[in-house]
């Protein structure tokens, strides 16, 4: 059986971070989406940062993380307080309906 | 510690004003014109306590705070130019019905955010006032609720501009992954060429700051948040958050990544390039003026890193000197959408200026003297300006990014030209409402002043942004 290292903790980051990436831009539905997606991001750096923190033996990488997980809190809160005045003004939040300014 | 809170100073007495200001505003009844008033004064209190300051460089707090004249400089460049923004645009607030009170005190959050960054010596710490100024200006793109348009723009913004904070913090956790530390000295020790990690966490946190200043190719939400968020907001935007950007790929050449500046070097003349063609030609068509000057900011930003680009002190400075008088240009810019109003109506399109210069020849001579500042035309600012950028990158011998630059400012200048042919000698269409907005109008004629007499003492702002790159 192979020890599990800071690779593996890294790639795993890496995926996550991706599969939210792809889901901002692939997503063609719901807006709610885009937001799980950010958060995705914003875990797979946390996963990155605590792996880092522990295999080098600093705390400053966990004390970072604390942090981040305070902002994306408050951005999941800014997020969808835009998203409801938008839904009470247009009807809708399908990714395609967002389409009132173009060119 | 009484020596740390000295330093801290200007940001201690930003955040108790913002706590006591917000606290007004709920306790009092219709409260706008008191917060706004006493918002400006705090911008003002704020700006003489930063020049009473002693210039020298401090850090503080573990070293993750850092004081010294090139942060200064550039606080008092956001303060000044949020102040006139704030002001001239007080009339199209209260005519738009947003004037709620916290208009005012999000816009100093933002700015409390943008002093953080400046001042950061931490990736944390920059991190966190990245975030405090993004989450300040989401509110602010969608600040008009009850407006499809505005409410769409924040949206927009919203989800691009996390989506490059994200990818700037995956960079961050690379970095401090691959160099051990959050610090921006102790970074710069251990980054050099053969560290790849490093390199590949620089192209992450690249991609957020391009996005910040809205570089191509990470433009894409700025015409549309421009056009869709109320005027007085995209003038904060196209003026504020882009000085804090462009200072902060300045600082980042500097402290963190001074040892792998080629690497940096690259990406930054791929991105000046692109933006200048793009801000040139996609600005062609445009009918919108909002959205026009979105390109033409785009294309700004372009010529200001073509000074970054040189990775030379002498560059840094054209750069910043390019930036000042950006903002003194698009502050007049947008004040003269303020005037343009029709039965309670603000216009916002090209076609709306057709022969203004018959009924309004105070505002055309404005946007005439603006414009062409825009367009690089001598003996106005905008010219010395791109005189200082292109003399520098021709110094470094970079001969092919002196001569797209060159050949975009000439493709750019017909679509300022055209637009003063539509002032000029088109027919005479519409009659503005008489406007009565004493501020609008000075910040315009400052604003014109300015440009017309910076050939007089280009040595003035010179010697103060010299005196920056000194240490």
């Amino acid at each position: 059986m192979t020890e599990i290292g800071l690779g593996h903790y890294l790639s795993l980051g890496a995926i996550i971070f991706f599969l939210g990436v792809m889901g901002i831009f692939l997503n063609r539905k719901n807006v709610i989406v885009i937001l799980m997606s950010i958060e995705l991001i914003l875990l797979a750096v946390n996963i990155n940062l605590i792996s880092f923190s522990i295999f080098s033996g600093d705390i400053v990488g966990q004390i970072f993380t604390m942090l981040i997980l305070t902002v994306a809190a408050a951005e999941a809160a800014i997020g969808l307080a835009i998203i409801v005045i938008y839904y009470r003004n247009k009807g809708s939040i399908r990714v395609e309906d967002i389409h009132e300014m173009k060119g | 510690m009484i020596n740390s809170l000295n330093i801290l100073l200007p940001e201690v007495f930003l955040t108790l004003s913002i706590f006591s200001i917000l606290m007004i505003g709920v306790f009092t009844k219709k409260s706008f014109n008191l917060v706004f008033n006493l918002s400006t004064i705090t911008l003002l209190v704020t700006a003489g306590i930063i020049v009473n300051s002693s210039n020298v460089s401090e850090k503080i707090f573990l070293d993750s705070f850092m004081k010294d004249s090139f942060s200064n400089f550039f606080k008092i460049l956001i303060l000044i130019s949020s102040l006139f923004v704030l002001n001239s645009s007080r009339n199209f607030i209260t005519a738009k019905k947003i004037n709620k009170f916290e208009y005012p005190i999000i816009i100093l959050i933002s700015i409390l955010g943008m002093f953080f960054m400046l001042s950061s010596n931490d990736i944390i710490l920059f991190y966190l006032g990245l975030e405090l100024q993004s989450l300040a200006l989401y509110i602010l793109a969608s600040i008009d609720r009850d407006n499809l348009r505005s409410s769409e723009s924040g949206i927009k913004y919203f989800v691009l501009s996390a989506l490059s904070s994200g990818l700037l913090l995956y960079g961050c956790s690379l970095l401090y992954g691959f160099t051990g530390s959050t610090n921006f000295d102790l970074i710069a020790e251990q980054l050099n060429e053969d560290n790849t990690g490093a390199i590949f966490a620089m192209v992450f946190i690249l991609v957020g700051l391009a996005f910040k200043v809205s570089a191509v190719p990470f433009h894409m939400w700025t015409p549309d948040v421009y056009e869709g968020a109320p005027t007085s907001i995209t003038s904060f935007f196209a003026v504020v958050p882009k000085v804090v950007g462009l200072a902060l790929l300045i600082k980042f050449m500097f402290i963190p990544f001074s040892n792998i500046i080629l690497e940096w070097q690259t990406i930054i003349i791929f991105i000046s390039i692109a933006s200048m063609i793009l801000g040139a030609v996609a600005a062609i068509v445009q009918k919108n003026l909002k959205r026009l000057l979105a390109y033409s900011s785009i294309g700004h930003v372009g010529y200001a890193l073509a000074g970054v680009a040189t990775g030379e002190a002498s560059g840094y400075e054209s750069a910043v000197v390019y930036i000042s008088i950006y903002v003194v240009m698009n502050i007049g810019a947008f004040s003269c959408l303020y005037l343009m109003k029709k039965n309670g109506e603000y216009k916002e399109n090209i076609s709306d200026l057709s022969g203004v210069s018959k009924k309004h020849p105070a505002l055309a001579i404005s946007f005439l003297i603006i414009l062409f500042s825009l367009a690089g035309i001598p003996p106005l600012g905008g010219f010395f300006a791109k005189f200082y950028v292109f003399s520098s990158v021709i110094e470094q011998e970079m001969y092919s990014l002196a001569i797209i630059g060159l050949l975009t400012t000439v493709i750019s200048a017909f679509y300022y030209l055209r637009i003063i042919k539509t002032i000029y000698f088109d027919d005479s269409v519409i009659t503005f409402d008489p406007i009565k907005d004493r501020f609008a109008q000075f910040t315009i004629f400052l604003s014109c002043t300015v440009l017309l007499t910076f050939f007089l003492y280009p040595s003035f702002l010179n010697n103060i942004v010299n005196s920056l790159f000194i240490n």
